[in-house]
């Protein structure tokens, strides 16, 4: 519940503030939060399969968004930075639709 | 990442609470370290996700890639070559209707000139320029139509562009005829004395007038008066009513009439 607020207060505090994102962070700040959507779900998903851990969360959202940034960091360093950033989104989105797939499963029984 | 690997313990649905309760159990608030650390996480990610939100509405070129660019640049190019072109093709219509403008207006100026011409000419236009005022006195009725026949032929020669007897402009088809004892111009019953204004070289004109034997000589053994008068500025303001030819028509040239 906490951090369901957590979340509408976050969009709500960007909505309004209107942040500028740091030139450096422009390339990365899309694939990671595509990467700590793809933990959010994954840890719903460890809610309903009754193996959530609070700790594992955390250090998965972080190892998440850490490692998609760093990949496309890297991919930019050798010029392949695109090509990389739609991997990245695209294996970090088959992930959230099998993760959802799999709530889905549990919450509906379909 | 280890959340969203496929669960190694327990199968789902065999835990003695149901998926929504466990929903609901984890919803709750816990005042743990951890559960803070997620809400501070998913503020986190809220504000990441508007402020990306926002960023992509608000860029430009500038969030785009150098391919991206390239193409957008090829399109731009495009376009502007092809608005070039119409720029130059509008342009060029424009000249050709600006130029033809200007050959309408010289070919109006001309026409107008011939116009003028014609009409003084023809009569149909009023004429005033330098020219002499000759007046016969005629009181014994003796001047006759080809003395003023003569009169006119004589001006003619020297120089007359418009003559006007009376006031009856005289022209190519002008005739004298005789009217009971005076004398008539195209129908028109001249009253004595007469009045001949002449449009014309002054100087010339009245010397033809004066030569010896000529037509003041010719009247004046008549008995009839002439007098001459030359002026700098005169007006020959009878028109001559320009009759449909009924049976002459005109052999279209090719060639425009010089100015007579």
């Amino acid at each position: 519940m906490i951090p369901a607020l957590g979340l509408l207060v976050g969009l709500a505090v960007g909505l309004f503030l209107h942040p500028a994102v740091p030139l450096a962070l422009q390339p990365y700040l899309p694939i990671a939060v595509i990467a700590a959507l793809d933990a959010v779900f994954g840890g719903v998903r460890a809610v309903l399969d009754g193996i959530f851990n609070d700790k594992v969360f955390v250090v998965s959202f972080l190892s998440n968004v850490v490692v998609a940034a760093f990949i496309v960091f890297l991919g930019d360093q050798l010029g392949v930075g695109s090509q990389l950033s739609t991997g990245v989104v695209v294996v970090l989105g088959i992930r959230i639709f099998s993760n959802v797939a799999s709530i889905r499963r549990h919450l509906f029984r379909a | 990442m280890s959340q969203s690997d496929p669960p190694t313990s327990g199968q789902p649905g065999t835990s003695d609470r149901s998926p929504w309760q466990r929903l609901m159990l984890m919803a709750r608030p816990r005042a743990t370290k951890a559960n803070a650390f997620a809400a501070l996480l998913a503020v986190i990610l809220g504000f990441a996700v508007a402020t990306q939100v926002r960023q992509n509405q608000e860029l430009g070129l500038a969030s785009l890639r150098q391919s991206e660019l390239v193409t957008i640049l090829d399109n731009a190019t495009l376009l502007s070559s092809r608005l070039d072109q119409n720029a130059r093709d509008l342009q060029a219509t424009r000249d050709a209707l600006v130029s033809g403008s200007t050959g309408d207006a010289a070919a109006l100026r001309a026409a107008q000139e011939r116009l003028d011409a014609l009409g003084i000419l023809a009569g149909t236009a009023r004429a005033h320029g330098p020219g002499i005022e000759m007046t016969i006195g005629d009181p014994g009725g003796k001047v006759t139509p080809p003395l003023l026949l003569d009169a006119v032929e004589e001006l003619r020669d020297a120089g007359a562009e418009a003559i006007q007897v009376g006031n009856v402009r005289v022209v190519a088809s002008s005739s004298f005829g005789p009217s009971g004892s005076g004398v008539e111009l195209d129908g028109t019953r001249l009253t004595e004395p007469y009045s001949i204004l002449a449009i014309g070289d002054a100087q010339t004109m009245s010397s033809a007038m004066e030569i010896p034997g000529g037509l003041s000589e010719n009247i004046r053994q008549l008995g009839a008066s002439i007098s001459v008068t030359q002026r700098s500025e005169l007006t020959v303001g009878a028109l001559h009513a320009l009759r449909e030819p009924r049976y002459a028509r005109p052999v279209s040239s090719p060639a425009p009439a010089a100015t007579p």
